[in-house]
């Protein structure tokens, strides 16, 4: 399965990640305060829409918190890649 | 099933929180940048100059070399930099008070000498690190620190549009204002970072790349309603596109 | 290897600079300082070098900026109401310790004052003239050899220093023509393991003047002020004449000091014993040296072309109880001779104990 890693100890909790994913798989955790004293994003996955590996909440998150894991078929263009020098 | 990792944080960025307000898109014009100077190959010879706004802090997060540039004057430094150091990726990174008002004058005999630099040009349309004054691009009837009223083309003018006024002058190669609002936006920003970089690589002359930023606390909303500001007003006053992209020879 | 050669000061000055390894001008025009700026854009050129005539003043001190922290040997060149745009770029050259050198050939003020020559920029370089506490090491020629000579030094100390230099001449010296020898001492440029040039094979560095954290800034200044008293230790440049049982000391720098010499001249030819005392070194002043020939003398007479503003610093030097009088000519025009010799005379006259007058000259 597709899953996105968020750094939510650094989480402002802006909510951008919210807004822009696809499936709604982001939340407010507003049952934890961080260290940074916000209520964290939080991503739980729905088996029944998945996470589609897109990465727009990645490249939404203007704190940069996030990574997207793919199954290696068919990866999408995202912001990794190869040293052209 | 083996995952790939296709998106994190690029290399060049440190690992330290922003100490950007949340929503704000300063991050993001980090981030992206950072990626264009990982994709390049080039954090080694690449050196940063912020101006000062609430990117001054450039230096914590960036992991190459970087120096202060007095408020506006950052164009000015780079020139001296790249003079020095012509084989160096020189960039200078500054706020629409920075380049647009007090620094109008580097940036534009800068780019009309065609110094073979980028500028970053983050456009929040107010002053963000004092306080949220008016700023040149603060929209027309925006109410700022200093426009309590809001801005009054009679007695403040109108936003600056700064990339379609470099633009024209002949010194320059690049200019594009991009947009940090919505994950396509951001992509389309990526692709304007990289040929800003690519550019100066190519010795082609002054690249520019404007953002268009929100500044949530000084705009007095939710980072969600900052995105439906830049959506409408702030696009409108603020058109995207691509201005300029001279044809590599 | 050394050539004579009949040379204007701004030229002197200009090839001192290139013996001085600097390759890099930024400057705008302003009369009297403009055959710098006309010359070294045909020089420059010649040895590999970069010459731009930047929108601004405050361009150039900022591209003189960015210069030194890529590790140059860099320079700019100007006068008083350019000088006054570069305080602030100054001001943060001194906070990130950057060397560059500054040339100042003065112009009447305030304001746009004249074009004649001047000392009224003194308090200005002296003081560090931009914002904070902060110096330039600011060196006064008065003749077209010490223009280069020193020129050289300045380079030499901004970067032993890692502290902007200033050069202080006027519009007399940098038109004069005079014969000089060109002596370029063998150039050592040192390391600078400290600028910018990109994180290859090292950690990325990082050049600022701005410290927030609690105390930073506090211990910052406690730094620079150990370097400005290390200066003031070890880098005090003076020229003195000194007599046996003299009856005035007269102290003056610059082109002002070459009239003072021609009194002193008439005053010894008529059997007045004079000393002598030029500050090259206006910052660091040398306090030192006036308060001990002062002491010696009692009797003390500055000359300037400024409504007294060395007169300051010499009188926080003077030995307690001397009787010191300044000759001011803030007009542009030159104190003569003539009229420096009956100030002696005067003065050689009036009584001991404290007088700090100011005679207009
Ligand atoms: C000469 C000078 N004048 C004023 C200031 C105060 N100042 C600091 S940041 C700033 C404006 C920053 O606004 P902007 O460039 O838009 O950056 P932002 O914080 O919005 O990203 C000002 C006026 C200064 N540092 N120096
Ligand atoms: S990768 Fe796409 S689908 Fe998955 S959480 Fe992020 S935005 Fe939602
Ligand atoms: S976009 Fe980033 S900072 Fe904002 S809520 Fe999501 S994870 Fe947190
Ligand atoms: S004040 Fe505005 S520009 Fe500055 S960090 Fe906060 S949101 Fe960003
Ligand atoms: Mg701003």
């Amino acid at each position: 399965m597709n899953r996105i890693e968020i750094r939510d100890e650094s989480c402002k909790g802006c909510q951008y990640c919210l807004i822009f994913c696809p499936r709604e798989l982001l939340q407010i955790d507003k049952s934890r305060i961080n260290v940074l004293g916000y209520n964290p994003a939080r991503f739980v996955d729905n088996p029944e829409k998945p996470c589609l590996g897109c990465a727009l909440c990645a490249e939404i998150c203007p704190d940069a918190l996030i990574e997207v894991y793919r199954k290696k078929k068919g990866a999408v263009k995202a912001n990794v890649r190869t040293p052209n020098t | 099933m083996a995952l790939t990792k296709v998106f994190t944080r690029p290399d060049s960025l440190r690992d330290i929180n922003f100490h950007f307000c949340p929503g704000c898109h300063h991050g993001t014009a980090h981030r992206l940048i950072c990626e264009a100077i990982d994709y390049y190959g080039i954090r080694e010879r690449t050196i940063g100059i912020p101006g000062v706004g609430c990117g001054v802090f450039l230096y914590n997060y960036f992991d190459l070399d970087v120096c202060e540039a007095p408020h506006g004057r950052a164009p000015a430094v780079a020139t001296g930099f790249k003079r020095v150091l012509p084989q160096n990726i020189i960039f200078t990174y500054q706020g629409d008070g920075d380049l647009g008002s007090i620094g109008m004058s580097e940036v534009i005999h800068t780019a009309n000498r065609g110094e073979n630099i980028t500028v970053f040009f983050i456009n929040n349309s107010v002053y963000g690190m004092t306080g949220g004054q008016m700023a040149p691009t603060t929209l027309l009837g925006q109410r700022t620190t200093t426009t309590p009223y809001g801005r009054d083309f009679r007695t403040e003018g109108y936003p600056i549009r700064m990339a379609e006024m470099l633009a024209p002058l002949e010194g320059v190669a690049f200019a594009a204002r991009v947009s940090l609002h919505t994950p396509t936006q951001v992509k389309k920003a990526r692709k304007a970072v990289l040929r800003a970089l690519d550019i100066q690589i190519k010795n082609m002359g002054f690249s520019f790349v404007e953002f268009l930023c929100a500044c949530p606390t000084n705009w007095g909303l939710s980072p969600r309603q900052c995105i439906e500001k830049i959506d409408g007003e702030m696009l409108q006053s603020f058109p995207l596109g691509t201005y300029k992209n001279r044809q590599d020879s | 290897m050394s050539e004579r050669q009949i040379l204007k000061g701004c030229v002197a000055l200009a090839e001192g600079a290139i013996a001085a390894g600097y390759r890099f001008y930024f400057g705008y025009p302003i009369t009297p300082q403009n055959d710098i700026p006309e010359y070294l854009s045909a020089r420059l050129p010649q040895v590999g070098g970069v010459f731009i005539q930047a929108e601004s003043e405050v361009a150039s001190i900022n591209m003189l900026l960015g210069a030194a922290a890529a590790g140059a040997r860099a320079m700019t060149s100007s006068s008083g109401p350019g000088i006054s745009l570069m305080q602030e770029g100054l001001s943060y050259m001194a906070g990130s310790e950057l060397p560059g050198l500054v040339v100042n050939i003065t112009r009447i003020g305030p304001g746009l004052g004249g074009i004649a020559a001047s000392q009224g920029d003194y308090r200005q370089a002296t003081r560090g003239g931009g914002h904070g506490d902060y110096h330039l090491i600011v060196l006064a020629p008065n003749s077209v050899q010490e223009m280069y000579d020193l020129t050289i030094k300045a380079f030499y100390l901004a970067d032993k220093y890692r502290n902007p230099a200033m050069i202080l001449a006027d519009a007399i010296l940098g038109q004069m023509k005079e014969p000089i020898f060109l002596n370029p001492p063998p150039l050592v440029l040192p390391e600078k393991p400290w600028a910018l040039t990109g994180a290859r094979g090292k950690k990325a560095q990082l050049i600022k003047s701005l410290y927030l954290a609690d105390g930073e800034m506090e211990q910052h200044n406690w730094h620079l002020y150990e370097k400005y008293r290390r200066l003031e230790r070890e880098e005090v440049l003076v020229e003195t004449d000194l007599q046996e049982k003299m009856d005035v000391l007269l102290v003056s720098f610059g082109s002002c000091s070459r009239m003072v010499q021609s009194a002193l001249d008439l005053a010894r030819s008529r059997g007045i014993r004079v000393g002598f005392l030029r500050p090259i070194s206006l910052y660091p002043f040398p306090q030192q040296a006036v308060r001990e020939v002062s002491r010696e003398v009692g009797k003390v007479l500055v000359v300037e072309m400024n409504t007294g503003q060395m007169w300051d610093d010499v009188r926080l030097s003077l030995y307690p109880g001397c009787r010191a009088r300044l000759l001011a000519r803030p007009g542009g025009g030159i104190p003569a001779p003539g009229q420096i010799l009956a100030e002696i005379e005067n003065l050689v006259k009036a009584g001991d104990g404290i007088d700090e007058s100011v005679h207009q000259a």
